[in-house]
């Protein structure tokens, strides 16, 4: 398993194709927490559960001022299909070209496998990592670890 | 170790006895069809166990890729309102290929229940609220997928066949043993 940043590092930057015709940067996001969910891939089972229950707990993210994303490797097209199939409400940053440069800034890149870790950060509004968590890649790691970060941290304005 | 954080209590629909050692909760989705294939292996393991088990059943309803799983859901505590859950809760399982909200109204009324009272019930938000509440109850206690299942208080990570929930509930009676 790959080494991923800790709470207090410094969140890297990047600027990901989040649709096939848009790029988010990181330093774009304003004044919200972010979680970045990073996952093997689209389509495969484990991963879409994952993202269909973050689809699901979605406005328990909002409430608490964070934003999601998922990432992996696969490209924007393919992200987009998988979404639509899936009705997600979230978008999918795609790490694709530098293939997994983002994943491996973040320490969450498999490399013998070409794949990103099932590895989540939560992120405050100064882009320092208050949570991760790498979860053994075949282990879907839930949500319950990342509202008990969101709510650990200061209210939303303070 | 993830553990359920939400302690089981009278607003939970209990299976079995209250005096049972171990205690079986089961996070599940109607629209689910694991959760369906689950049912045989989990009466087993009631009918195995005897009067040293009991079940309880709450809702973690996935409803951006289950849209009756919603609906259902609400039905089964509406029906738990007059006395019969598990009643629904079997009868949504077995009817899982043809769930509608049609069928859902022929098995309140299958069940001698009021289709007027299942509508004024589910207007007034009071079943939605009870479902999200235990969805949410679920996600706090590491529910990431249905069925999952806690075997007194403990997530059990292995997979939902008779012999893998035995072997769970076989390891939690020994604990109290000892």
């Amino acid at each position: 398993m790959s080494t991923i940043l800790r709470a207090g590092a410094r969140a890297p930057g990047f600027k990901l194709h989040v649709t096939p015709d848009q790029v988010l940067l990181l330093d774009e996001i304003q004044g919200k927490r972010i979680v970045l969910a990073f996952y093997p891939a689209d389509w495969s089972p484990v991963c879409g559960d994952q993202m269909a229950l973050y689809n699901q707990v979605l406005p328990e993210f909002r409430s608490r001022g964070a934003e999601i994303f998922g990432i992996s490797v696969d490209g924007a097209w393919c992200h987009q299909a998988f979404a639509q199939a899936r009705h997600l409400h979230f978008p999918l940053l795609a790490d694709f070209e530098p293939k997994g440069e983002v994943a491996r800034a973040y320490g969450a890149y498999r490399a013998s496998e070409g794949v990103c870790e099932r590895a989540l950060f939560v992120i405050d509004e100064k882009r320092a990592i208050t949570w991760s968590y790498c979860s053994p890649i075949a282990v879907n790691p839930g949500a319950d670890g990342i509202l008990d970060a969101l709510d650990a941290m200061p209210k939303t304005g303070e | 170790m993830a553990r359920l954080k939400v302690p089981v209590a009278t607003s939970d629909h209990v299976l079995g006895a209250n005096s049972a050692a171990v205690t079986l909760v089961e996070y599940g989705d109607y629209q689910c069809p694991h959760c369906a294939a689950a049912q045989l292996p989990v009466k087993q393991i009631l009918l195995r166990y005897g009067g040293r088990i009991r079940l309880v059943f709450r809702h973690f309803p996935l409803t951006e890729v289950h849209p009756m799983a919603g609906l259902a859901a609400e039905t089964a505590e509406f029906a738990g309102g007059y006395g019969r859950f598990w009643n629904m809760h079997d009868a949504i399982f077995a009817n899982q290929p043809r769930l509608s909200t049609h069928l859902l109204v022929t098995l309140v009324s299958a069940l001698e229940l009021s289709p007027r009272a299942f509508h004024e019930e589910l207007a007034s938000g009071i079943h939605a609220r009870k479902v999200h509440a235990d969805f949410l109850g679920g996600v706090r206690s590491g529910v990431n997928g249905t069925p999952t299942f806690f075997i007194n208080g403990v997530r059990h990570d292995g997979g939902y066949s008779a012999p893998e929930l035995g072997a769970s509930v076989d390891n939690a009676m020994l604990t109290i043993a000892t």
